[in-house]
């Protein structure tokens, strides 16, 4: 499978390899340049792994100086350089290029400062998402957006993609708990924006390099907010006769100004494939099933779930399961959060990330399946109802060619259904190269135009992940 | 004198602006004006959102509304209250302390980013807004994020058009989300706290998990000025609940029990909450029809009430705290005593200081302002050149962007 394509690498830094190389070991630490082919291979690619580059060379700098020097440099010569967290981009955005520096946060990993007095936490940028809850959490705190890769991906890579996870219906998604960054602009400036405070002057540059895809500069630190943790959570499970009684259920529980945390969704195929997996007691004989979760108080969950479940009733809910304990809850969401790994033991899959209004669920739900029918492949639905972000899986054979490329197209035509149903290409998990292509579908020239002057006005050569999120074709001359 | 181009269309704003280009005649954008101090438009044309009204689409079971960018926030407001839901960010109302007329417009609201005291739960403005049409300064009519919650494709134009303060394009239509209006709210009321002691009482309310949606304080010297001399004791510490009924009530007695080692403690029905509330959002205490310099300033919550003390040993000041400490309301007797302001924000760890008002010369004599460094400025430069690369907004740079 090989379809998207890359910027063909620039022949002159080809040429100049051993001296590149040499000049970035003279820039850096012992221990902080991978160059070695054999060395290169792990950073060939990310979580999308059917597109790999193996790249010129891998800078793991340990503070911010260097990560500018190597920046400074790179930049004086025109080598494109990609910056690095976890690698776990659904989108490829971390895959590098032939002729590309990556630049790794993985040694910045430091928790540099936590202050509960004003709820933030300010930590470098190769520290992972479960890190930060983790160090927080004896004193009652947590950092919101979790995304189910938490344990591995680094709040840098977080802030590149603009990242997300079950329980950003009620906190929110990166964007919204992220206070300020140290980053490195492309020609080895550093700059500071924002801080501990809840705003930050001037043009909201935080907010155009949340979610930029390394395009826009290096994030080395980050002040994230905490927030203080809930008295207790619950889940329900819901089982369904139908997806579309599912959808509609939803679309009334946000309808009806009750806020969960998280509603998850779940088809048959995604149910049964985590059922074997994690034996989460979750019900064989329904085509759809939620899991909503409430917290607060126990009157507060009390009143919440009774509100919940009359409503699922409305929709002729089957199956209803309140969750008595909290093995019972960790077992509920033990089946929801192991649906990635799970479905990876069956087969290949690649995973889509459309978001649709709510009440346009139903539809997207139908149009799925139907394209998944007509190109004789399968699928499993599980993603975050509340807020439309949809996540099917689309089930391949990856040493058969010519499935992968009918998965991938198929995976083209249902985000295109989700742009024509009001909604977008991705919801959390960035464009990277697997959606560059499609960007023509949402965005008119005009549009797209407008984010490339922007990204421009950062890194006019573009050398910043060049061959991430826009069209290759049509792009400003440099 | 200076022209009022007021279009209906995208098409006719695209043709203005491009005419505009073509002769070099620079434009203000403006909303509903409450933020305009004097009428001229400093001389310049203006290109007014005023008829570019309406709700272009409102569904409540999704949560968003999209509107064209002159509409009235009252249209809003009454369209989102027959469906009990409200705009998260409680815009500030700024009329009655910059003593100012006109009509806040929903384009206003984002261009502004403006956000009240559920800042630290809900977000700003710009964590509302999903999508924007906007016209450019080359005349392109764009189209950036959608109407969906969650959106990550592509670079989020839309946050760098909240809080642009029309110095980047011409917004013409903006898709927001909403959340349910709360079952009920109360006050928790905490009395005598000095500004430290508040500081300290404000931090434990919001370590515990009761979710308090709005924690101010209200030194003696304001009390008075809220809910008519209402409040309760000297200086007020005051701590928002919002939910459901039984739930409010479950959390009010469990602050209550925590703040009791803090001072006295008593609750304000819904009414007042409501009311003490908006009258924080809008600066009521500093509403005096005067032009006495007031800043508003945003800090770390525990460095606010440390600001304004090492203020006061210096030059007069009063001041009241929205955000937990982080955001400080300070009216100057006199002078508004800029660089000293800045100096203190900076030493006690950074933010940023606004100068919101004062009389007319002395807003063109201060920077209003935050600056930004030198990186930091050049990157905004070279951000507006993309947008308007004729310079046609260039002039609310300098009027536009003070507030
Ligand atoms: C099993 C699995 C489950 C997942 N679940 C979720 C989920 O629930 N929600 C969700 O949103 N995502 C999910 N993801 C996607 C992925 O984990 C996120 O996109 C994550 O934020 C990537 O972090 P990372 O550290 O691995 O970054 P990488 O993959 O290394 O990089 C991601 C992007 O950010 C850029 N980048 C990385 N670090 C920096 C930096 N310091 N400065 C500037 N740019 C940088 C890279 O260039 C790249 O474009 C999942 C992935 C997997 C494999």
């Amino acid at each position: 499978m090989e379809q998207i394509g890359f910027l063909p690498p620039k022949a002159a830094v080809l040429a100049r390899r051993d001296e590149i190389v040499g000049d970035l070991l003279d820039l850096l630490p012992e221990g902080c340049l991978v160059h070695e082919t054999r060395e290169l291979v792990p950073f060939e690619t990310d979580a999308f792994v059917s597109y790999r580059r193996v790249p010129l060379a891998v800078a793991l700098p340990e503070t911010t100086a260097q990560v500018a020097a190597v920046m400074k440099y790179c930049h004086r010569y025109g080598i494109p350089v990609v910056p690095r967290g976890a690698g776990t981009s659904l989108a490829g955005g971390a895959i590098p290029q032939e002729d590309a520096v990556v630049i790794g946060l993985s040694k910045m990993s430091r928790i540099l400062d936590i202050d509960f007095a004003n709820r933030t936490a300010t930590v470098q940028a190769g520290v992972t998402n479960l890190a930060i809850s983790d160090a927080v959490s004896p004193d009652g705190y947590f950092y919101a957006p979790d995304p189910s890769s938490q344990l591995a991906c680094t709040i840098g890579g977080n802030i590149g993609m603009n990242s997300g996870g079950a329980h950003c219906l009620k906190y929110g998604v990166t964007t919204n708990n992220l206070l300020g960054v140290k980053m490195v602009l492309v020609d080895g400036t550093v700059i500071e924006l924002g801080g501990k405070a809840l705003d930050a002057p001037g043009l909201d540059l935080l907010g155009i390099v949340c979610g930029s895809e390394g395009q826009l500069g290096i994030v080395t630190e980050a002040t994230v907010r905490l927030i203080a943790k809930p008295e207790g959570a619950r889940p329900v499970l819901f089982g369904f006769d139908s997806s579309e009684e599912a959808g509609a259920c939803v679309a009334d529980i946000i309808g009806a100004g009750i806020i969960p945390v998280a509603i998850e969704f779940m088809d048959r195929p995604a149910i049964a494939i985590c059922e074997a997996f994690a034996g989460a007691g979750y019900p064989d004989d329904v085509e759809a099933l939620l899991i909503v979760e409430v917290e607060g108080s126990e009157t507060e969950m009390d009143d919440m779930l009774r509100a919940i479940i009359e409503i699922a009733r409305r929709h002729g809910v089957k199956v209803v399961k309140e969750s008595q304990s909290a093995t019972q809850a960790a077992l509920i969401w033990k089946g929801r959060k192991s649906a990635f790994g799970a479905t990876g033991r069956i087969a290949d899959y690649i995973c889509m990330d459309g978001t649709v209004p709510l009440s346009q669920l139903p539809h997207v739900l139908r149009g799925t399946a139907e394209i998944i029918e007509r190109h004789g492949l399968r699928v499993a639905n599980v993603f975050h109802a509340g807020d439309g972000n949809m996540h099917p899986l689309i089930l391949f054979n990856a040493n058969d060619p010519e499935d992968a490329a009918r998965a991938e197209q198929a995976g083209n035509e249902i985000l295109k259904l989700c742009v024509d149903a009001g909604g977008c290409l991705t919801g959390e998990h960035g464009v990277g190269i697997e959606k560059r292509d499609l960007m023509r579908h949402q965005y008119a020239e005009v549009d797209l135009n407008q984010q490339m002057a922007v990204r421009a006005a950062f890194d006019p050569q573009w050398i910043l992940n060049p061959s991430k999120v826009f069209p290759l074709e049509g792009r400003p001359a440099a | 004198m200076s022209v009022i181009h007021d279009p209906l269309s995208e098409e006719a704003t695209s043709r203005i602006i491009r005419a505009a280009v073509a002769a070099s005649s620079p434009l203000e954008i403006r909303g509903g004006g409450t933020r305009t101090l004097s009428a001229g438009g400093a001389g310049r044309d203006i290109l007014s959102s005023a008829s570019l009204s309406g709700i272009v689409a409102y569904n409540p079971a999704e949560m968003t509304m999209t509107a064209k960018s002159g509409t009235p926030l009252d249209d809003i407001e009454a369209a989102l209250s027959e469906c009990r839901q409200m705009l998260s960010f409680e815009p500030l109302d700024v009329r009655a302390l910059l003593g100012t007329g006109g009509i806040p417009t929903i384009g206003g609201v984002f261009a502004t980013n403006a956000s009240g005291p559920r800042r630290f739960v809900a977000g700003a403005a710009r964590d509302s807004l999903l999508g924007v049409r906007f016209v450019n300064g080359s005349g392109e009519i764009v189209k950036a994020g959608g109407r969906v919650m969650k959106n990550v494709t592509g670079l989020d134009l839309t946050k760098l058009m909240a809080g642009s303060f029309g110095t980047l394009a011409f917004m013409t239509e903006v898709t927001f989300r909403l959340l349910p209006v709360p079952e009920t709210a109360l006050t928790v009321v905490i009395s005598d706290l000095n500004d430290a002691q508040a500081a300290a009482a404000m931090a434990t309310a919001m370590s515990m998990s009761v979710e308090v949606s709005g924690a101010a304080h209200l030194p003696e010297s304001v009390r008075g000025r809220f809910l008519g001399g209402r409040l309760p004791g000297g200086a007020a510490t005051v701590l928002r609940l919002e939910g459901l009924s039984a739930s409010v009530s479950v959390r009010a007695e469990k602050l209550t029990a925590a703040m009791a080692s803090f001072g006295p403690v008593g609750t304000l029905d819904p009414a007042d909450t409501a009311q003490l509330w908006r009258e924080i959002r809008d600066v009521h205490a500093f509403a005096d029809g005067t032009a006495r310099p007031v800043w508003r300033i945003s800090v770390a919550p525990t460095a606010g009430h440390q600001l304004v003390a090492a203020l006061r040993l210096e030059t007069g000041v009063d001041a009241f705290y929205d955000w937990q400490g982080g955001l400080v309301w300070l009216r100057m007797e006199s002078d508004p005593d800029a660089e000293l302001v800045r100096r203190y924000i900076k030493a006690l760890g950074g933010g940023h200081a606004t100068l919101l008002r004062a009389s007319a010369g002395v807003m063109a004599a201060t920077q209003v302002t935050q600056p930004q460094g030198e990186a930091i400025e050049a990157l905004n430069a070279r951000i507006r050149e993309k947008f308007d690369p004729a310079g046609i907004f260039a002039g609310n740079v300098a009027t536009g962007a003070r507030y």
